[in-house]
């Protein structure tokens, strides 16, 4: 049997007739095709068009005051990026999106990324429901997302393989490196203060595991309802041998609750411990809160720059415009969410990496970027990462870090403890590179 | 229950479902996914029309419903890993159970203290929720899986069955809606919403119609809400909460109370307009809000409540 080669095959059969047959029919199905529902019109993107980055910002809602500071960190690492020559020689552009701090709009901004802004990832989201909400979206859309969110959502497998979180550590790790500090230095039997709902349960559910694991206890748990103003008929709960008292309030409340915790206890207080979410944005010298002096706060990135500060911190502090106390250096009153913010400049490098690892070009890239991604295993501490060294889990696609614990002592926050990599570890849960892309 | 749907309405609304189910073959990407998500808003706006609209029932509690019906889909997909058509099923079940038994004790008020009873069982709705974190997940909520959401082997997630999956829920919503507000039963809620005493001097049980008419209206919205969990793969507390209850009144006042296409048409507008608004800026509600003033100094009865009143009178 002869056989032909295909190429000559291929220009034999080409004739004028042909040709404008073959182009008639091709146009015939492309119309056809245009015509088919949910026909989807992308067009790769060009080598010389700048990388969009869609920017999922909770400028409005309870999510605000993170959201303007994720946006300005945003797009301080964005300006870096592209002063140094881009990623693969392309410019970053990032495509910001109010998501309203609501799930329902998450979800349909990250479809907007997707399909009307074609944007090549999508980044930012800090609040646990937004992104939970918004993961089924950008997994049937293909979009990788990289949320800055410190939930155990990413972590838990309950997403999708298109999720990371590779910029900032998860709330299981913060808490149970937190435990053998606090049951060596401040006590072993600790009353629970926190809000009901999923954050402050995550806080109840790992702190209490890990403090049981260090032969403490906890005494009491006093979970507040998310509607509460006042907080002075719960103190009476607290146990009286509460050696530590555990406190993880967020929003508005936060100024009444550590006011009327004063009241409560006068100066017969137990050592409290705080998480610093509950005055992200608030200016630790703001009246009603010196019952807070001397109490300790986990910090993930310290607000105040410390002594032992690296060059790193001075550059990034300088490029998103905070001063050495962590407000703006435009108005000493706006301060920063210096414990999340980082996560965004983290991230962008994170995914200039991968996207320079996997030779990323355009959203045909994804699959390769995604795998790229999951082959990250550690990051050193750099410019780029200013928190500190991280190691990354491509299975669970969440980095895990270093914490700091700070106590507050003359109208700041010192670090007086650092915790190791390994003080965060847990089993992983998942593995999402089981899934297809 | 005789039913008196005029040929021309009936053809205007198939007109208007021609014309959505034609849409998916001409929209770009976005806004046919978008319009997607505006379909299942809008049964949920529809089922709110059918008590404040038509009966006059003034509710700003109806996110419990749309959440008893998402919660349903949700929850039965995720604990006991029923596909989809059983755990819609659920979900529409808990939405008329929730709204019945709701009715019969919020019923027993009217005018303002109902809207108040209607908002503080919608917040005790949520606060369950919140509450129970261990089975509902809490605020966080939770995603349900895409291997679940699938009917007869067809994806929802896929954006062409998810298109055609809400335009066919819609259709028989808008369609069940016009056929009982067109019918005697409709007409005895629409004179309970003009003038309940002479309705109650007619000899009508004005609690069983306003029990049916909420129990409709709350099931219509449960599909909404399983609708939604089911389609786009999320179930979540902030659909319990009061903005959820606020949205489909905005969206009904803007189409047009008490008309069939108005919560259609002001899903989309209000949709629309978040939508540009937000590219523009953070402010967006102010532009919602002057909408709103707008609309209540220029077309005080909503765009197709307006039209009827100066135009087309047998509009139902």
């Amino acid at each position: 049997m002869k056989i032909q080669k295909p190429s000559r095959l291929a220009v034999n059969s080409v004739t004028r007739r042909s040709a404008l047959k073959g182009l008639g029919a091709a146009a015939g199905a492309s119309a056809v095709l245009s015509a088919a529902p949910g026909f989807v019109r992308y067009s790769q993107a060009q080598s010389s068009e700048p990388i969009k980055i869609g920017f999922q910002v909770h400028r409005t809602g309870i999510g605000a005051s993170y959201g303007r500071w994720y946006e300005r960190v945003t797009n301080a690492a964005a300006k870096l990026i592209n002063d140094e020559g881009g990623i693969n020689g392309r410019m970053v552009e990032i495509v910001p999106e109010d998501d309203g701090t609501d799930p329902k709009r998450g979800a349909e901004v990250v479809e907007k990324f997707a399909t009307r802004h074609n944007c090549d990832v999508a980044f930012g989201t800090l609040f646990s429901h937004v992104v939970i909400g918004s993961a089924p979206a950008a997994g049937e859309q293909k979009l990788p997302y990289f949320v800055v969110s410190e939930g155990y959502h990413v972590a838990s497998g309950g997403l999708n393989r298109y999720v990371f979180q590779p910029g900032i550590t998860d709330v299981r790790q913060q808490i149970s490196s937190m435990a053998p500090w606090v049951s060596q230095n401040l006590g072993k039997k600790v009353t629970m203060v926190y809000p009901d709902f999923a954050f402050g349960h995550d806080h109840r559910d790992f702190f209490s595991k890990a403090i049981a694991a260090q032969g403490g206890e906890v005494l009491e748990l006093i979970p507040i309802p998310p509607t509460e103003s006042s907080f002075t008929r719960y103190f009476p709960r607290i146990p009286s041998a509460t050696e530590v008292l555990y406190h993880v309030m967020v929003g508005p409340g936060v100024l009444t609750f550590v006011k009327e915790m004063g009241e409560h206890f006068g100066s017969n207080r137990p050592e409290i411990f705080g998480f610093i979410d509950s005055l992200e944005a608030v200016d630790i010298n703001s009246p009603g809160l010196e019952f807070l002096e001397g109490s300790h706060f986990w910090e993930a990135y310290p607000r105040y720059k410390q002594a032992n500060s690296s060059a790193h911190d001075a550059l990034y502090r300088k490029a998103v415009g905070i001063d050495d106390s962590g407000a703006s250096t435009a108005d000493p009153k706006d301060v920063s969410t210096a414990s999340h913010m980082f996560g965004c400049w983290e991230t962008l490098f994170t995914i200039k990496d991968a996207m320079e690892a996997s030779g990323y070009q355009s959203t045909a890239d994804r699959g390769k970027l995604i795998e790229a991604m999951e082959a990250i295993t550690t990051i050193a501490e750099s410019r780029e990462h200013p928190q500190g060294e991280k190691l990354f889990n491509g299975k669970i696609h969440q980095s895990f870090g270093k914490q700091h614990i700070s106590k507050v002592a003359g109208g700041r926050l010192d670090v007086v403890h650092t915790t190791s990599l390994e003080d965060g570890f847990y089993e992983p849960e998942a593995d999402y590179t089981t899934q297809a892309l | 229950m005789s039913n008196s749907v005029s040929p021309r309405a009936l053809v205007l609304h198939l007109g208007v479902l021609v014309i959505l189910f034609a849409l998916q073959f001409v929209l770009p990407p976005y806004h046919n996914g978008i319009a997607a998500r505006i379909m299942v808003l809008a049964i949920y706006a529809i089922g709110y029309n059918i008590a404040f609209g038509y009966t006059g029932l003034l509710s700003l509690g109806h996110a419990m419903f749309f959440s008893a019906g998402m919660y349903g889909a949700g929850m039965s997909a995720r604990l006991l890993e029923f596909a989809a058509p059983s755990a819609f099923f659920v979900g529409v079940i808990c939405a008329i159970l929730a709204s019945c038994l709701f009715g019969l004790l919020a019923l027993r008020t009217a005018g303002v203290a109902f809207m108040i009873v209607t908002l503080m069982f919608s917040q005790a709705a949520y606060l369950v929720i919140l509450y129970f974190n261990n089975v509902t997940r809490g605020d966080e909520g939770f995603v349900i899986e895409r291997t679940l959401r699938q009917i007869g082997g067809l994806d929802l997630a896929d954006p062409v069955v998810r298109y055609n999956a809400a335009f066919v829920l819609l259709a028989v919503c808008l369609i069940g809606s016009l056929y009982l507000v067109s019918s005697s039963t409709g007409r005895v809620m629409i004179a309970i919403r003009e003038n309940e005493e002479r309705t109650r001097m007619l000899g009508n049980n004005i609690f069983a119609y306003k029990l049916l008419a909420l129990t409709a209206s709350g099931t219509v919205a449960g599909i909404g809400g399983a609708a939604y969990a089911l389609l786009f793969g999320y179930t979540g507390a902030a659909f319990a909460e009061i903005q959820y209850s606020i949205l489909p009144l905005l969206w009904t006042l803007v189409g047009g109370a008490g008309t069939t296409l108005g919560p259609i048409l002001g899903t989309a507008a209000m949709f629309y307009l978040v939508d540009i608004a937000s590219e523009f800026t953070s402010a967006y509600l102010f532009f919602v809000g002057l909408a709103l003033v707008l609309m209540i100094l220029l077309l005080p009865k909503g765009v197709l409540g307006t039209v009827r009143e100066k135009f087309v009178r047998w509009l139902p």
